[in-house]
């Protein structure tokens, strides 16, 4: 009957305007705006220096926030990923500082890997703990947020926690410093994550199942999805990043301390929030995420390059940012 | 439209040539519609006919984009959001707005709680609860929970909200889909009795003999546009279906194909037991379709669930070809060649907020791709492939299933389930609140399946079509499988037999 009339309807009018994902655009809209806000404010803001400053600064919670897209995406939360940050440092730094190994290259590496095990083994936890002891992501990280940041501060006694091995230091340095190409390595490291957890999410069997289980976990498990399995990997998906992000903390000061990724968790859940992302589940927007990092940071920097407002109040407006980015979401999904 | 004068009655409720439109793509074509005091007005039309657009354009949850409505003659803007019950006009609809934590009365006084001196007046909203459901004649209890009460119960409570509220014209979307025929006489009466007071209902249905039992007169649509109104009278099943199709309803199921006697068995299950079910046993043949029987409740979705893995299992064995099916493991079923159709597209088949391709293809993404790496080309020649198979018609390939008809879900889920190239196949409830038209459709896809080869089990709570599709028929009662009946056995009233528990054998 209309079967064939509706797919030449459909053919014929092709791509419009109309098929544009409001929600994808918005966040690089806000982008755009910002910069030219910016610009505005300060001739310096556009200035090369300082947007790649701005980027390099905002690699710690673009990569642990590219983590957290998984998690929300499968319908989860995890709140413990700033003191996540605080401990798998202190443990790569004590790791260093402890010579095990004599030979700095080895020792570096040894202690790369140990990171990544680590943050593996704290998000393995997290998941575990959500999954086969059924406990709501939300109060489980919790649970596991005072956890670490507790063993951070038994760790260093209250104090803070230093790299002691000068060689280490000017072998490590560069990780954060260093530049490959011209651009500061962490600006690298943001694009390689980026880049493979968007093809994870987008282009992989286990990406499609986290949306489907974000989506509704009901229809998941009753297409066969071992729905567990999938949300744990999500977490230690997140522990990952975190180890990640923390492979580049440690060059940078060489010290962490109790307060170390203090809050960081709202701000990685605002920047995916803030890049599309929907909170409860069953969508996920990698590139938007980052989008969502960068306009943390530069807001900071704006704010900092200006005089009209104090940067005391850095934390107050990303808070609001989260309630804005919600706002301007729900309503492009009414217009939809 | 020539409304007939002779009936006197005047309309409460009319709608004026209107025409809807959702993102450039007409759903309704100028349609009118009248609803007059007191009477019961069918609203009939295949799934995608615009039936739900008509319903929520006349109750103000979307504004037409062209055309007027009319309340008592005069041409009215309708508020939005459900605001419209102020006016007296309210929906009821199939998944009930009832907080499943408060009492009945409180659910009643929701949001227009009485109070006195500042304090909730609890005892005059119960009194008032009361008076309410007596009038209804409703024997529920005004302090039990919404969550304690039957599926029937709470139709009532909403019913006595929207009379509490004076609702004038209530409009009911396919209120007696989840009601057993016990629930649903107690639902007609209680309906016919506000009638007599004056109050309009707005019936949508695709039971057809409900239809002709209740209804006072029909209005049918098809692909949005007006077809006919008419007395109820007038008309009987057939005549309406033919309204609705647009074309002669030749016969609704295929000719039945009885497989050979030495066919092989292809699943075959032995005692096999959950907390429920006892002791079930029974045996599919290649190219045959088994029917399950039973009143809801008697346990024929938890044995399929339990043999498709979704379930564990307390005891008994399945196996698909002689080779046993571990429990419980959803992967292995779907391993060995065993697909489970849901009965609920809404919560567990279909991800809504996502496209065609996603749902069709996300039990079997391993045949996309390599090493869990996915090609979109393949996904997209498999959702070409599964819309000219089974008939999905979109206007538009990238709507998200949650925006699809009804048909077409049942279509899309089809589809997906058959992704996975099963041997065996169960479908629990295949026609679910879908047309008469999909039906017929949905009924050939199920006998082509049989006839390809494939074994199938239909769950259905629909007596007319286990008869018509099944060669074998089982009978659940309480957990057990209580007959098997063939042939000549396979009739209503044997099956209704079985399921009462006025006979009984041993599996075949």
């Amino acid at each position: 009957m209309t079967a064939s009339e509706d797919a030449a309807e459909t053919s014929a009018r092709g791509r419009t305007w109309r098929d544009i994902d409001l929600r994808a655009v918005a966040p690089f809209a806000a982008l755009a705006l910002l910069l030219i806000v910016g610009a505005l404010v300060n001739p310096n803001f556009i200035g090369l220096n300082n947007l790649a400053n701005v980027a390099t600064r905002s690699a710690f919670i673009a990569i642990i926030a590219v983590g957290a897209t998984f998690v929300i995406s499968s319908g989860d939360l995890d709140l413990s990923v700033g003191s996540m940050v605080a401990f798998v440092a202190s443990i790569m730094i004590l790791f260093m500082n402890s010579g095990a190994i004599a030979d700095p290259s080895l020792m570096l590496a040894a202690a790369v890997a140990l990171t990544i095990i680590i943050g593996a083994g704290c998000g393995l936890a997290n998941g575990l703990i959500t999954t086969v002891g059924r406990i709501e992501p939300f109060i489980a990280t919790l649970g596991t947020m005072g956890i670490y940041r507790g063993l951070t501060t038994w760790l260093s006694q209250g104090g803070a926690i230093t790299l002691r091995e000068p060689e280490l230091q000017t072998l490590y340095r560069p990780a954060y410093f260093g530049t490959i190409l011209g651009v500061p390595v962490p600006i690298v490291v943001i694009l390689a994550v980026t880049i493979v957890a968007a093809f994870v999410l987008y282009r992989t069997r286990y990406g499609r199942h986290v949306v489907a289980v974000g989506s509704n976990s009901d229809v998941a498990r009753y297409s066969g999805i071992p729905v567990n399995r999938v949300r744990t990997i999500a977490f230690v998906i997140q522990g990952v990043c975190v180890a990640i992000a923390v492979l580049l903390y440690v060059p940078r000061l060489g010290s962490t301390s109790a307060t170390t990724g203090i809050l960081w968790e709202l701000q990685a859940i605002t920047a995916v929030v803030v890049g599309g992302t929907a909170l409860k589940g069953g969508a996920g927007r990698v590139w938007g995420t980052i989008c969502g990092a960068f306009i943390l940071e530069l807001v900071g920097n704006i704010m900092l390059l200006s005089n009209f407002i104090s940067e005391y109040l850095i934390g107050a407006i990303q808070g609001a940012i989260i309630i804005i980015a919600m706002l301007v979401q729900r309503s492009l999904v009414r217009k939809s | 439209m020539n409304p007939d004068v002779a009936d006197g009655a005047p309309v409460v409720l009319a709608a004026r040539r209107v025409s809807k439109s959702f993102n450039g793509v007409q759903v309704l074509f100028s349609v009118n519609f009248e609803l007059r005091a007191g009477e019961i007005h069918a609203l009939m039309g295949e799934n995608g006919a615009g039936k739900s657009t008509l319903v929520k354009i006349l109750s103000g949850f979307e504004q037409p984009t062209s055309g007027e409505i009319l309340l008592d003659g005069q041409p009215t803007k309708l508020p939005p959001n459900g605001q419209a019950e102020a006016l007296g006009i309210v929906i009821i609809h199939q998944e009930f707005n009832l907080a499943e934590h408060l009492t009945v009365s409180e659910s009643l006084f929701l949001g227009r709680e009485v109070t006195r001196f500042g304090v909730l007046d609890r005892k005059f909203m119960r009194a008032e609860t009361r008076r309410v459901l007596d009038q209804l004649g409703s024997h529920v209890d005004e302090n039990a929970l919404i969550s304690s009460l039957s599926i029937a119960d709470k139709q009532m409570v909403e019913i006595a909200k929207a009379i509490s509220r004076d609702a004038r014209i209530i409009f009911m979307d396919e209120p007696t889909a989840v009601l057993s025929r016990e629930e649903t006489n107690y639902l007609f009466r209680q309906v016919r009795k506000l009638r007599e007071r004056g109050t309009s209902f707005v019936f949508v249905s695709h039971k057809l003999d409900e239809v002709m039992e209740l209804t006072d007169r029909v209005t049918v649509l098809r692909d949005g546009q007006w077809v006919k109104t008419a007395p109820t009278s007038i008309l009987d099943g057939e005549s309406i279906a033919q309204l609705m199709v647009g074309r002669e309803l030749s016969s609704l199921y295929p000719a039945k194909q009885e497989p050979s006697v030495d066919e092989d068995v292809m699943l075959s299950v032995a005692g096999l037991s959950t907390q429920y079910v006892q002791d079930a046993s029974f045996d599919v043949r290649k190219g045959e379709i088994l029917g399950f029987s039973g009143l809801i409740g008697s346990g024929r979705t938890e044995l399929m669930e339990a043999v498709a893995g979704l379930r564990s299992r307390t005891a008994g064995e399945v196996s698909v070809r002689g080779t046993p099916v571990p429990a419980g493991d959803v992967h292995a079923a779907n391993r060995v060649g065993i697909a489970y159709m849901t009965k609920d597209r809404k919560h567990k088949g279909l991800l809504l907020n996502s496209g065609m391709t996603a749902n069709l293809t996300l039990q079997s993404l391993d045949r996309h791709g390599e090493h869990g790496y996915l090609s979109p080309k393949s996904e997209a020649a498999a959702l070409e492939r599964a819309r000219r198979r089974f008939d999905i018609r979109v206007r538009d390939g990238r709507v998200v299933a949650g925006r699809m008809s009804g048909g077409n879900q049942q279509k899309l889920l089809l589809a997906k389930v058959m992704e996975t190239e099963p041997d065996v196949i169960i479908i629990d409830e295949p026609t679910r609140g879908i047309d008469v038209g999909t039906k017929q459709q949905i009924y050939h896809f199920i006998s082509a399946l049989a006839r390809d080869g494939k074994s199938i089990i239909v769950v259905s709570s629909e007596m007319p079509e286990i008869i018509g599709l099944c060669t074998r028929v089982a009978v659940m009662r309480e957990g057990r499988i209580v007959g098997i009946l063939e042939g000549e056995e396979i009739s209503e009233q044997e099956i209704m037999r079985y399921s009462a528990g006025l006979k009984k054998k041993t599996a075949a």
